[in-house]
């Protein structure tokens, strides 16, 4: 025992001096090539065989390596772990983060503002327009990340319930609460509400034109309480009032259950939900289908999203023009985004990537059904210009607290995005942040 | 008899709630992916348990072997030297007189309050400046440090040694060192035992030290592995069984420990007794 405790001691006091003795690295550095290539990169991430794609990077790039740290995802744990380590000062070059969590680590001064990279800035026709407002904050030159994986939405239903029971798919929100009624009345229901995971409730707010938060320069505005979302709540608490959705707590066993038993008709849901269902409820296999999502007006080619990450690079990198070259090639290129899509069912940012050879196959889940084309046609429908907030963690379990008082008959959705929207500001102002009210 | 029946009554119930999650735990790791949704979560459905391990036990190479071999280099070794540093220092504070053994064993006392929750951000911090953190040893070391041992080892040294037999072994010509191997350690054998399985318990469900501290996955120790497996499930939805399966295999080290270990738990307990 008492060797390595004195090699580290030994260790420990060397290091110490070492980095008391050199000049910090200039953190503020412009995004210039690396002369002093070879360059090592760390980069955290939590997607499942992350490690087999960058294993490609590192095979055809020796002189800028890609090192892979893993851990939970992001809000259990790693994003934590990203702020101790800004604090302690050695972050990862490169980070895995969701575009709900961008904006907390923009306000932490945490992330490298690839704007100042002259390929980045290149590539931006590349990506879907909106998943460039998730990581650009509507800065004309800022980029505080790349694109990564998106989530737009749509409408997986039973299609052997539908058809038995002569209901029509529906296509307006309006046919949507109808349906439910019939639904209702042969023993189904048409969906949960979603009472725990708010993010669903988001995407439909998407979908109906709000955008939560909004900032202008430092300053930040909270509208959980616009007319957009107001009117989503109020659609969801008559169902709600009337029986017509169930009230199973999302992503438990309980819920997958539901599906697999016949009791959940529907789900309104992203693409990757595609795999939650087939996994959840393997039982219905080859009785799903996949439709787009319910409009506000008829006619409507509006779609919400639901997800979605980004590949940051951490503010005090070294190298963030290497950092911005492997980020670019994960999330641009054909062999990076094939990998990431059969490893982990990343679906991409990218405008080219729907057309990849992976999602143009039908999916023997869904009898067959192509549905990743539906899937391609809402990315691009998305309402542009949704931004997140700076408090995302405590904005969520406050609404969900409401979302479930709600549920059990205390007050309405209504209720729960207005107390929401009151701790949310107190949120923001108790960490300095400031906002409008 | 009527005490003996409502005491047998609120142990049966007690073991039954102890017992239940354990029960649940290994009738969901036997059952298939679609069986664990769709059947009794208390009884038996389709017996795939054997398919099910042997999921575990290859998927991503083996991962989860390596991280149950982590879990026992970093709880055994922990638990071995952190009992025997322990021990020592509970028989030195119960055994000898010098200056500031009184604060030493309240600054020790201070340490049993102190959550190892609260001290794994200042210890990420440390070892941060270090550079040592994402190694072996930035789990390992604080691991060895156990308070509570302390305290248990020198009350329990100060009641079951004797100063005579010390000084007996003194005037016979041995060393203090060897004084405390061979007589003081054996006579403190249940004590150590006891430390001994709260250390290995304690480090083997640590979580959050490993969560702040490893990046690199092969050093995980098995709780931290599960946990990052089940974030996942969401994305990966295999993961689940796999999470279930890992999860029964993770608490079977725990009970081998405690059944080769009870013996001689009790027999020190009772000896104290009679005695």
């Amino acid at each position: 025992m008492k060797t390595p405790l004195r090699t580290l001691g030994v260790a420990l006091s060397c290091t110490l001096l070492i980095t008391a003795c050199s000049t910090p690295s200039d953190s503020t550095a412009a995004c210039a090539p690396d002369d002093a290539e070879p360059v090592t990169l760390t980069y955290t991430s939590w997607i499942p065989g992350i490690e087999e794609v960058v294993q490609v990077w590192n095979a055809a790039n020796p002189r800028i390596q890609v090192k892979v740290q893993t851990g939970p995802n992001g809000n259990g744990g790693t994003y934590q772990n990203f702020f101790n380590q800004l604090r302690a000062g050695n972050p990862p070059d490169l980070g895995q983060i969701e575009y709900d969590a961008l904006p907390s680590f923009r306000v932490q001064d945490g992330l490298f503002d690839l704007g100042a990279c002259e390929n980045v800035t290149a590539a931006r026709g590349q990506f879907i327009d909106w998943t460039w407002d998730q990581v650009s904050f509507g800065e004309s030159d800022a980029a505080y990340g790349v694109p990564q994986d998106s989530g737009p939405m749509a409408l997986f239903y039973r299609k052997d319930l539908f058809d038995q029971h002569r209901i029509a798919v529906p296509t307006t929100w309006d046919e949507y609460a109808a349906a439910a009624e019939k639904v209702k009345a042969a023993g189904g229901y048409i969906t949960n509400f979603s009472q725990s995971d708010v993010n669903q409730f988001a995407g439909l707010s998407w979908q109906a034109g709000a955008s939560w938060f909004a900032s202008d320069g430092d300053t930040w505005s909270v509208d959980l309480t616009g007319p957009e979302t107001t009117r989503v709540a109020d659609y969801w608490q008559r169902l709600l009032d009337r029986d017509l959705v169930s009230t199973v707590p999302p992503w438990t066993t309980e819920w997958d259950n539901a599906y697999n038993s016949g009791s959940a008709w529907t789900w309104v849901s992203a693409v990757w939900g595609a795999n939650s269902i087939s996994s959840g409820a393997p039982g219905t296999a080859g009785r799903w289908a996949v439709a787009p999502m319910p409009q506000w007006s008829a006619g409507g080619t509006v779609a919400g999203n639901w997800g979605g990450s980004s590949t940051a690079v951490f503010k005090g990198s070294a190298h963030p023009y290497e950092a911005a070259r492997f980020a670019l090639w994960l999330n641009t290129s054909e062999e990076a985004l094939t990998l990431l899509a059969e490893k982990a069912n990343l679906y991409p940012a990218t405008k080219t990537g729907a057309s990849l050879p992976v999602y143009a196959q039908g999916v023997e889940f869904y009898g067959g059904q192509k549905i990743y084309e539906v899937f391609a046609r809402a990315a691009t429908q998305v309402a542009p210009g949704f931004t997140w907030g700076p408090t995302m963690t405590s904005t969520y379990a406050n609404t969900s607290d409401g979302f479930k008082n709600a549920v059990s008959g205390r007050g309405t959705l209504a209720d729960a995005l207005a107390a929401a929207q009151r701790s949310t500001i107190d949120t923001l102002k108790s960490q300095s942040i400031p906002v409008k009210e | 008899m009527r005490a003996r029946i409502a005491a047998m009554t609120v142990l049966g119930v007690c073991t039954v709630y102890f017992l239940t999650p354990i029960w649940w735990l290994f009738v969901s790791a036997t059952k298939t992916r679609a069986g664990f949704t769709s059947t009794s979560p208390l009884w038996f459905a389709d017996f795939a348990l054997i398919g099910n391990l042997r999921e575990v036990l290859t998927y991503r190479d083996g991962i989860f072997l390596r991280w149950l071999g982590n879990s026992v280099l970093y709880t055994a070794g922990a638990a071995l030297i952190g009992t025997l540093l322990a021990a020592m220092c509970g028989y030195a504070l119960a055994k000898y007189r010098f200056r500031g053994r009184e604060l030493i064993f309240n600054v020790v006392l201070g340490g049993v309050l102190v959550p190892a929750t609260a001290l794994a951000l200042p210890l990420f911090l440390i070892f941060s400046r270090a550079g040592a953190t994402n190694t072996f040893w930035s789990v390992f070391l604080p691991s060895v440090v156990s308070p509570f041992g302390v305290y248990l080892a020198r009350i329990y040294a100060a009641a079951s040694v004797p100063d005579d037999l010390i000084e007996a072994a003194r005037i016979d010509g041995a060393g203090e060192v060897r004084t405390f191997v061979t007589i003081a350690a054996r006579l403190m054998t249940p004590a150590l035992v006891t430390i001994f399985l709260f250390q290995f318990t304690a480090v083997w469900n640590n979580f959050l030290l490993p969560l702040i501290m490893l990046g690199d996955e092969r050093l995980f120790p098995v709780t931290l592995g599960l946990y990052t497996w089940n974030t996942q499930v969401n994305q990966v939805p295999q993961l689940r069984g796999l999470v279930l399966t890992g999860a029964l295999l993770s608490v079977v080290p725990l009970v081998i420990a405690f059944l080769l270990l009870q013996r001689f738990w009790r027999n020190g307990l009772g000896t104290g007794a009679v005695k």
